[in-house]
């Protein structure tokens, strides 16, 4: 199966300290260990949410609102998208994950529909 | 969980030491089944293989220090002594040289002294972390049957004297070929399945990529490594658009092209870059990834490169030839060059030993003489090429064409 990992690790705004050496360090690392494992599919980090737009949908109306959003426990800083046997699977990489803070949603993407 | 994400390492990293896999996976699990009793009590530790690690190597220690005073007493001190010594050593971190361990562990598991079956088996569970059960399970045989082909399997490695290593030189290539082959065997086994009632079994093929990918890492110098890769990458793109609604097959150029999968389609042709870039264009399987690229590439089906396509087969035949390479060779003519042309080829085949009982040949048949306009031979073709599948959604498939043309003889 496969699992989106939402890293909703806070606000990513330009004024945050950045990440020291040996936490990306240990980051590449941990990181390495998932592709070396056949794990990982796709990973990616987003800009801040002052970058992003939003669109809201009701009827026929569209609306867009500029970033950056309020809201910011829940801003998704990173993802990853995973190919695991299980959820379980999931998580036990997860906990391995060298993270001080922030939580990370853990989904099944939905596949082979009608089987 | 842990013993699917650890134990290919663990019991690669206890293979250098003790020297076999049989013994190596038996450490391992006993070093689970410690950390399944004593975690739940004392907390997991900070990092979990290694102290799996630990825990087993200790106990490596002990058996071999427990051989050594059996060897004594047999008089064969010497050597077992130095192996002991060596081959301990408890304080390099696990990270070191585990990817040659893995390396070494895949080329043993796929060694050509055993059996295809055997060697399938055997890397779904040692490499793979699979049960037993699981793997029966994929292949629709009895437990039992799994477990015996895996004893058997490790009892031929120990026997053979085969050594726990990456082989090197010319070797290599051949070991090489074999674990590839392991891997695409696994893959087809998920992607057309032979029997029951699944057209397809995802988890297989999703395995068989998995084991790819992981190798892939493990040898990025090595061309045909990427092609496989490729080659399954762009496969599996297709594998939700191969089964309709009520799990019937669809042929590749009836295919709903939106349902193909863009990412692993843009991996498999990031994959094939590699291989080509690597000097691997004509190896076996980049060319079939190059064939499966000509398809994925195109939006629709009307705008399959079939001049190409003809030309990488053309390659394939003459790297190895074959008649199921040939039979593909002359659906490809038939599309780039009119069917009558497929059709002089499919008929050099019919006489060939090797297809007499493969489905394949009378469904391509029967599909170049339909469209040529000669229903009843293409009708007879297609009832041959039923009652020679096993596989039950393909056999409906190929049923229901004829009824198709039956309804309406002339509508082609």
């Amino acid at each position: 199966m496969r699992v989106l990992i939402m890293a909703k690790e806070g606000e990513q705004s330009a004024a945050a300290t950045p990440p020291t050496p040996e936490a990306m360090a240990e980051y590449q690392k941990f990181n390495e260990e998932l592709v070396k494992a056949g794990v990982v599919l796709e990973a990616g980090r987003l800009y801040p949410s002052s970058q992003g737009k939003r669109v809201r949908f009701d009827g026929k109306k569209r609306t867009v609102t500029d970033g950056p959003f309020a809201e910011t426990k829940e801003l998704v800083a990173g993802y990853w998208l995973w190919q695991v046997r299980s959820i379980d699977e999931a998580l036990e990489w997860l906990k391995r994950a060298p993270y001080e803070g922030g939580t990370f949603e853990v989904r099944e993407v939905f596949e082979f529909e009608g089987m | 969980m842990i013993w699917r994400i650890e134990s290919a390492r663990l019991v690669a990293g206890l293979a250098r030491v003790v020297g076999d896999i049989g013994t190596a996976e038996e450490l391992a699990q006993d070093a689970l089944v410690a950390a399944l009793e004593q975690w739940p009590a004392e907390g997991v530790p900070e990092r979990p293989g290694a102290w799996l690690m630990g825990t087993a190597k200790h106990r490596a220690y002990d058996l071999i220090r427990r051989r050594k005073t059996l060897d004594r007493k047999h008089e064969e001190i010497g050597r077992s002594f130095e192996w002991a010594q060596e081959g301990i050593d408890l304080e390099t971190p696990i990270d070191e040289e585990v990817g040659d361990d893995l390396l070494s562990l895949i080329f043993t598991a796929c060694h050509p002294v055993l059996s295809k079956d055997a060697r399938v088996a055997l890397t779904l569970r040692i490499v793979g972390g699979l049960t037993t059960e699981e793997i029966a399970r994929a292949f629709l045989v009895p437990v039992s049957t799994i477990s015996q082909r895996i004893v058997r399997a490790k009892r031929t490695l120990t026997e053979a004297r085969v050594r726990f290593e990456v082989p090197g030189g010319a070797e290599r290539i051949a070991r090489l070929a074999s674990v590839l082959e392991v891997i695409y065997l696994i893959f087809n086994e998920g992607y057309s399945a032979t029997a029951g009632n699944d057209l397809v079994r995802p988890a297989l093929c999703e395995e068989a990529l998995r084991l790819g990918r992981i190798l892939a890492e493990l040898a990025p110098e090595e061309p045909e490594v990427h092609g496989l890769v490729a080659l399954m990458e762009i496969q599996a793109s297709r594998l939700r658009a191969r089964v309709g609604p009520s799990g019937e097959p669809v042929l590749l150029l009836d295919q709903d092209r939106s349902r193909w999968d863009r990412l692993l389609i843009r991996r498999g042709l990031g994959a094939l870059d590699r291989a080509e870039s690597l000097g691997g264009a004509l190896g076996p399987y980049a060319l079939q990834a190059a064939i499966a690229a000509c398809h994925a590439r195109a939006t629709t089906a009307a705008e399959t490169d079939w001049l190409r396509i003809v030309a990488l087969y053309d390659a394939v035949a003459q790297l190895a030839p074959s008649p199921v390479i040939e039979l593909n060779r002359a659906v490809a003519v038939g599309m780039a060059f009119g069917p009558a042309a497929g059709l002089d080829l499919v008929d050099a085949l019919v006489a060939e030993p090797s297809l007499m009982w493969y489905h394949l040949l009378p469904a391509v048949r029967g599909d170049l003489l339909r469209k040529l306009g000669r229903f009843e031979e293409a009708r007879a073709e297609f009832e041959r090429a039923a009652s020679l599948t096993e596989n039950v959604p393909e056999r409906e498939l190929l049923q229901r064409r004829v009824a198709e043309w039956a309804a309406e003889p002339i509508a082609g």
